[in-house]
């Protein structure tokens, strides 16, 4: 590779390599993912514009510490296959960060070519990265140290329970992924949707787990089928928690159970987990609305709302009661959402939900809203403006509100102490639970948040766990 | 992989009894409780109320009508066969003590669910009057094994070819005039519950009934099961599937069994197409 570029330009003078991505148009009507990916070629190009700083500050912006130089250099080296394994050494599920981490506000947002220009496409490399080994790698395996003997239950096979997987299966513990559903991933295979990650890639990820040696095991509701207590007398010798929030919100305004209003769970679930976008193919129904408002605007209304297109949706419109300052979604996705045709109304709210005599929704009356001082959040609380009511027509509502903590695990296990609304409190520093023995970390401490950031909760656990594994509480 | 052990045909083929492997279940399952089953790769996830639990043997049995693609596809599976997926057990066991006189009231394939609630009822000392009814004598199922689990039991059939020809409504209504009753259970198709609550309230007769709206996960995680009770949102597949039958909003939970109508038709029909 190195040898047919003879005259390298300068590495400011590179500009930062797009990916090439699926025409908006053509992308809303079908489920393929969008980004196509780099071209080894371009993703070389990209790699020269790292810097290599000797105290880098990327690093420090990665809740998993991943060697963002060391990665970068080996694929500028062409060494793809050695980057693949740097990547490894601190990130088990490299080609789901490279899609869907907020790259902007973590290493990139710290990148120091970022300060005068655009930062070094980082996400875009680690995806180049995972994805070149799983096209065209050998398939060889990372080490593992030796057994120790030690075994330990994994409760939710989603971003924190994986990463907790596969930091202690490398570090030789006998591993045990406990999940509820029928396939694992957790929020991966039921709430991102496959045109942002494809379901594939997740099950690759998984198998790359248990080829390590951690095995999973699908439809055990922790709670239900099984306790913690009786993990415990299974003969597992730690237990992490990391179930999700999973708690859906509705708002509570009249109408809220008239058929077509959705929490976002169940329409993803629904699309995602179900497969219910290729019904009749697959049995599950979803109710393909031609006018759909999500109410929301994070990540998970973008989902929804962009999903909504794909099914076929004439208006997918979101319904925000902030403006658009206030948008907790990542720009990038709320920049693809209206590539797609998204509408936003912002500084609006539903106060009411409309009907028809079979019980279906067919509108929704509002409020419009102005913003006034900042609420416990820190962001300006939305009041309504009185009397400037207006309908919006809709055949789908999808609820995007948030999640709350769900209580079927937490008030099943005797003695776990709960925060006031639910989560499991932990120690910061390792994630210990007030109970002995037992971890826990993701959204079910934290409530909702992103991947990465489960994926740090659960690396903290799992340094913990091997702690306590070595030396004891 | 979920092995079905023994697989019965009852009420001319529309029933089906399968006794499906799986341990982990049946050790834990109490009465009133639910299972997801999924038949293969592409099938939908279908809750039941489990008709019977074997612990012993490490066997489940689940009881249910074909009304859909879906369940149409479960009655293809034979003994031998698999379901892909069972979930369980799931939702809140009823709540089983000695208060005295309890009547049983199961319609259709609501009788299967009742079995082991009927049974653990008179078990815990209480007096059981078990009323069943079906369509027509044909459809009747359990009739044997609903008898040995109550001290007594009244059969009605709608068109008479069995037992009282009436609903179990009007037997209920001679035992409520006749004596005091202390807990009425109902498990049977939603107009039958609405109807048994309507009257036991009039009598004041506290009364459970075990719903069954559509769900995904099971778990609390969609909120698509969710039902009004008392003014209140409750998720059936968490905060019941037993509820307070008196502040049961049934209208609405009729409607929201509606919500695929149409799409469960064409699919069912497409999938009778393909099976001839």
């Amino acid at each position: 590779m190195a040898e047919e570029v003879t005259k390298k330009p300068k590495r400011e003078k590179i500009p930062r390599q797009p990916m090439p991505e699926q025409e908006p148009k053509v992308r809303a009507k079908n489920f393929d993912e969008v980004p196509f990916g780099y071209s080894p070629e371009t993703a070389v190009k990209e790699a020269e514009r790292c810097m290599q700083c000797k105290k880098p500050a990327c690093v420090a912006g990665c809740p998993v510490e991943i060697d963002i130089p060391g990665f970068i250099k080996l694929i500028k080296e062409g060494e793809f296959t050695k980057s693949i394994r740097k990547l490894w050494e601190k990130n088990s599920l490299p080609a789901i960060c490279g899609r869907v981490c907020p790259q902007e506000i973590q290493c990139e947002g710290l990148c120091i070519v970022g300060k005068k220009g655009d930062p070094v496409a980082i996400g875009n490399l680690e995806r180049f990265a995972a994805d070149h080994e799983r096209a065209h790698g050998t398939g060889a395996l990372p080490p593992v140290a030796d057994p120790t003997g030690k075994k330990v239950a994994v409760v939710g096979s989603g971003p924190a329970g994986l990463t907790v997987a596969g930091d202690l299966i490398a570090k030789g513990h006998e591993v045990t992924v406990f999940e509820a559903f029928h396939k694992p991933g957790g929020v991966l295979v039921y709430g991102i949707p496959e045109f942002r990650l494809p379901k594939e890639i997740v099950a690759q990820e998984v198998n790359f787990l248990e080829r390590l040696g951690v095995k999973v095991e699908c439809n055990q509701v922790v709670g239900r089928t099984i306790s913690i207590e009786e993990l415990f007398e299974d003969g597992y010798d730690a237990v992490f928690i990391g179930v999700g929030a999973g708690l859906p919100t509705f708002l509570n305004v009249p109408g809220k159970n008239l058929i077509g209003i959705y929490s976002a769970n169940e329409y993803l679930t629904r699309s995602n987990l179900m497969k219910a976008y290729r019904f009749p193919e697959y049995d599950t129904p979803i109710i393909r609305g031609k006018n759909v408002v999500t109410l929301g605007a994070g990540n998970v209304a973008m989902d929804s709302a962009r999903t909504a297109l794909r099914l076929g949706a004439a208006n997918s419109r979101i319904v925000y009661r902030r403006s658009r300052v206030e948008v907790p979604a990542r720009a990038a996705e709320v920049h693809h959402a209206e590539e797609e045709g998204v509408e936003f109304f912002f500084l609006a709210a539903p106060t009411k939900y409309l009907g028809d005599d079979k019980g279906r929704v067919i509108g929704m009356e509002c409020l419009k809203m102005e913003l006034g001082e900042p609420d416990a959040s820190g962001r300006r609380r939305p009041v309504p403006i009185e009397g400037s009511e207006f309908e919006l027509e809709c055949d789908l509502v999808i609820v995007a509100v948030g999640t709350g903590a769900n209580p079927l695990l937490t008030k099943s296990t005797e003695g776990l102490t709960l925060n006031k609304w639910g989560y499991i409190q932990v120690d910061e520093k390792t994630n210990k639970t007030n109970k002995k023995a037992v971890w826990a970390g993701g959204d079910i401490v934290t409530g909702s948040a992103t991947v990465i950031l489960a994926m740090g909760a659960g690396r903290i656990a799992a340094n913990s766990i091997h702690d306590y594994l070595t030396w004891g509480w | 992989m979920f092995k079905i052990v023994n697989r019965e045909e009852m009420s001319d083929g529309t029933v089906i009894l399968n006794e499906v492997e799986a341990p982990k279940i049946a050790q834990k399952a109490k009465p009133g409780q639910f299972v997801i089953l999924k038949a293969n790769e592409t099938g939908e996830r279908i809750p039941l109320t489990m008709a019977e639990t074997d612990p012993d043997k490490g066997t489940i049995t689940i009881i249910y009508q074909v009304v859909g693609k879906s369940t149409a596809l479960f009655k293809t599976l034979q003994v031998g066969d698999d379901y892909q997926d069972v979930i369980g057990p799931l939702g809140k066991p009823t709540h089983i003590e000695k208060i005295g006189k309890v009547v049983c009231v199961g319609g259709g394939t609501g009788i299967a669910v009742m079995h082991p609630i009927t049974r653990a009822m008179k078990d815990a000392g209480n007096h059981v009057i078990c009323i069943i009814g079906a369509r027509s004598k044909d459809l009747l199922i359990l009739e044997d094994r609903m008898k040995a689990a109550s001290h007594e039991l009244r059969v009605c059939t709608d068109d008479g070819s069995y037992g009282h020809h009436g609903f179990v409504t009007d037997v209920l209504k001679e035992v409520l005039e006749k004596e005091k009753i202390d807990q009425v259970v109902a498990i049977g198709p939603v107009p039958m519950m609405k109807f048994v609550s309507k009257m036991t309230q009039e009598y004041n007769v506290p009364t459970l009934v075990s719903l069954n709206p559509i769900m995904v996960d099971g778990t609390g995680m969609c909120g698509g099961c969710r039902v009004t009770v008392g003014g209140q949102t409750k998720f059936a597949c968490v905060d019941g599937p037993e509820f307070d039958g008196h502040q049961v909003d049934y209208d609405e939970l009729m409607m929201r069994l509606q919500a695929y109508c149409e799409d469960e038709k064409k699919c069912y029909e497409e999938f009778c197409i393909m099976d001839q």
